[in-house]
Order: C-alpha cells, then sequence, then structure tokens
C-alpha cells in the first residue's frame, strides 16, 4: 500500500444534475420553448392553478405539462381533460423531480408533439419545500407557491426554495376572512428572503389574481422569445 | 443527494481505476444555507455504500457559514432566520449571498493498493 494522496477536485455534488439541466435548457432553446418549473409544498394548489391557468393560456399559445408525482397520475388525469399534452412522471420514492426524469419525460413529449410546435412548458414538480429547490431542470424560470393556510413563517423556515424562486404565488388568498393570518407579514417574511422574486395574490376560488398572473407569463414568454 | 454523491464518485473513481485505489476520506464543503443536513448525508451515505468499494471510505464535511452583504453599507454579516435574514446594521433585505450555497466534493483522500 502506498501513501495516502489528496485529490483536491473542488467539485459540485450536483454537478451531474446541473450538467444535465444545462442540455435540457438548450434543448428548450433549440425549441423555442419556455419551461417554467411550478414547485410547492403539497395542497398549495399547484394542479388546480394549472386547471384555470390553461383554460385561458391555451388558447394564445401552444402549452404542454410535464406532470411530477410521487405514486399515481391523478393529476395528469385532471391536465389531461383540458386537451394539452400532458407527460407524467411519476417519480418513485424521490421526493423532487431532477434533470434526468425531465429529460426522459421530453422525450416522450417528443413522441406525442413536435416541441417546435410549443410556446410554454409548463412543470409540476413534486409537492415539496426543500429538495427541488436544489436541483436544477433546465427551466428559465421558477415560480413557488405558498397557501395562506400554511403561515405566514414558511419563506423563513424553507428560505431556499422561496430565495430561488422568480415568482411567488400567494394562494387561496379567498380564505384571508375567515383566517388569523397575517399577509404583510407573509410578504414582509418574502421580501427578507428574497426581495428581488415577484409576488402575486392568488384565488383559484375568486379567480383574483388570475389576470396578473397570465400577465406575468405573457411578459416572460415575450421576453424569452426577444433573446 | 447522496445518489449524486456517489455517481460523482463513480466518475472521478473510473479516471483512476478504481480496483486499484482504497478512498479513506471524502471531505466535503456544504453551506449552512442547503437543503442539506450535513449528518443526515453521512448516514445516508455509509448506508447506500455498504458492501460497495466506497464501503471503507469516510465523509468528513466542513460547513461553510450563511454569509450575506448588506447592500446598503456593504458590510459582510451572518443572516439569522430569527430576524429575517436581514442586515443588523441597516435592517435591509438579504440581496447578496456571499458564502452558504456551496455543496462540494473539495478533495478526496485515497490510497494506492
Amino acid at each position: 500500500m502506498h501513501l495516502p494522496i489528496s485529490d483536491k477536485i473542488e467539485l459540485n455534488i450536483l454537478h451531474h444534475n446541473s450538467h444535465q439541466a444545462e442540455k435540457n435548457k438548450v434543448k428548450f432553446n433549440n425549441y423555442n420553448l419556455l419551461c417554467l418549473n411550478i414547485m410547492s409544498s403539497p395542497g398549495a394548489g399547484k394542479t388546480r392553478l394549472l386547471e384555470i391557468t390553461l383554460e385561458d393560456l391555451s388558447k394564445k399559445f401552444h402549452t404542454a405539462v410535464l406532470e411530477g408525482d410521487m405514486t399515481t397520475n391523478l393529476d395528469a388525469a385532471r391536465l389531461e381533460k383540458l386537451n394539452i399534452p400532458v407527460v407524467p412522471i411519476t417519480t418513485g420514492r424521490a421526493c423532487h423531480l431532477d434533470a434526468n426524469m425531465v429529460s426522459g419525460g421530453l422525450k416522450l413529449l417528443e413522441k406525442k408533439i413536435n416541441p417546435d410546435l410549443l410556446d410554454i412548458l409548463l412543470v409540476e414538480n413534486v409537492g415539496n419545500l426543500v429538495c427541488p429547490a436544489e436541483f436544477e431542470i433546465g427551466e428559465h424560470f421558477k415560480v413557488a407557491l405558498l397557501s395562506i393556510t400554511e403561515g405566514e413563517d414558511k419563506p423563513l423556515k424553507y428560505p431556499i426554495m422561496f430565495r430561488e424562486a422568480d415568482l411567488i404565488l400567494i394562494t387561496k388568498v379567498d380564505l384571508l376572512p375567515h383566517l388569523n393570518f397575517d399577509i404583510n407579514e407573509l410578504k414582509s417574511n418574502i421580501a427578507s428572503t428574497n426581495p428581488k422574486a415577484d409576488v402575486i395574490e392568488i384565488s383559484s376560488i375568486t379567480k383574483s389574481g388570475f389576470d396578473l398572473w397570465q400577465n406575468w407569463i405573457c411578459k416572460m414568454i415575450l421576453k424569452f422569445k426577444n433573446n | 443527494m447522496t445518489k449524486c454523491l456517489i455517481l460523482s464518485m463513480e466518475e472521478w473513481a473510473e479516471k483512476k481505476n478504481k480496483k486499484k485505489i482504497v478512498v479513506e476520506k471524502i471531505n466535503l464543503k456544504i453551506g449552512e444555507f442547503t437543503c442539506v443536513e450535513p449528518i443526515s448525508l453521512i448516514n445516508t451515505f455509509n448506508a447506500a455504500v455498504l458492501g460497495s468499494w466506497l464501503d471503507s471510505s469516510e465523509i468528513t464535511i466542513e460547513t461553510i457559514p450563511f454569509e450575506g452583504k448588506c447592500s446598503k453599507c456593504n458590510k459582510l454579516y451572518f443572516p439569522k432566520k430569527e430576524n429575517g435574514y436581514k442586515s443588523p446594521c441597516c435592517n435591509f433585505n438579504l440581496e447578496e449571498i456571499i458564502s452558504g450555497r456551496e455543496l462540494k466534493i473539495a478533495s478526496i483522500d485515497f490510497k494506492e493498493k
């Protein structure tokens, strides 16, 4: 046995994922396809948000969805009713989508539709406020949802998720009159974690805020297509 | 995260001919502002590599402090969640992160058989 050698490699642990995420992004760019990574805790309203959003959005833009779920295709089945291409990605025991899974999902999508015909790809991540924040998938923008029933303190408790997001949607705001919830405190906690994020209050019941959310998407599509 | 670490080790070992080496230590740098709990990473790694070529290797973790820069006065500070990550000097929101996001294999200590 020889003397020990120290190999100083300074390698990012996630470099495999980052490398694949870059490849995904190149593919999205070649297809001229804007990709949004939609993240939140379970039950914050991601799938309902997409159902309502897609009703209007799919009239203006060619849209597809990659639907991440741990064990079922239930959410994908809901979105398929909107007659848009949906690819379910079942992660098994994994609590987040990674770049490889999205690459696989994209290959399946390519069998359903020529992505050159698409404008926007919405990726619904697995419900979790921790791991999805660390794993890039090749997205152009990250959208994090936070429902008011989760509490004002969540941006402080799960800071990386809210730090990484380009847009934060505060969902279920129709419940505000019924809860002892301080939305200004929540906004202050969001601002202290991520002062640069856009913030929109939204309700899937009253549909308030959906115009702002749709405008944000349109703005991002234009920004992306003009780059 | 453990899977990513093992994949990175496999890739590194391919260049070294892993049959001819014994990895003694994998020295990581993990930032405080990441989703990684060091002890969990060590435990899951130890469980995952049982019986493999990495079975005898040990993980060491250097924790990199979470440090921000006040965007008003440029002073460095250690953001705390109790204070909403704001700068204690000017009470400004956290804009620039100087360190704490690291997830790195800093070095690998190994012996040739």
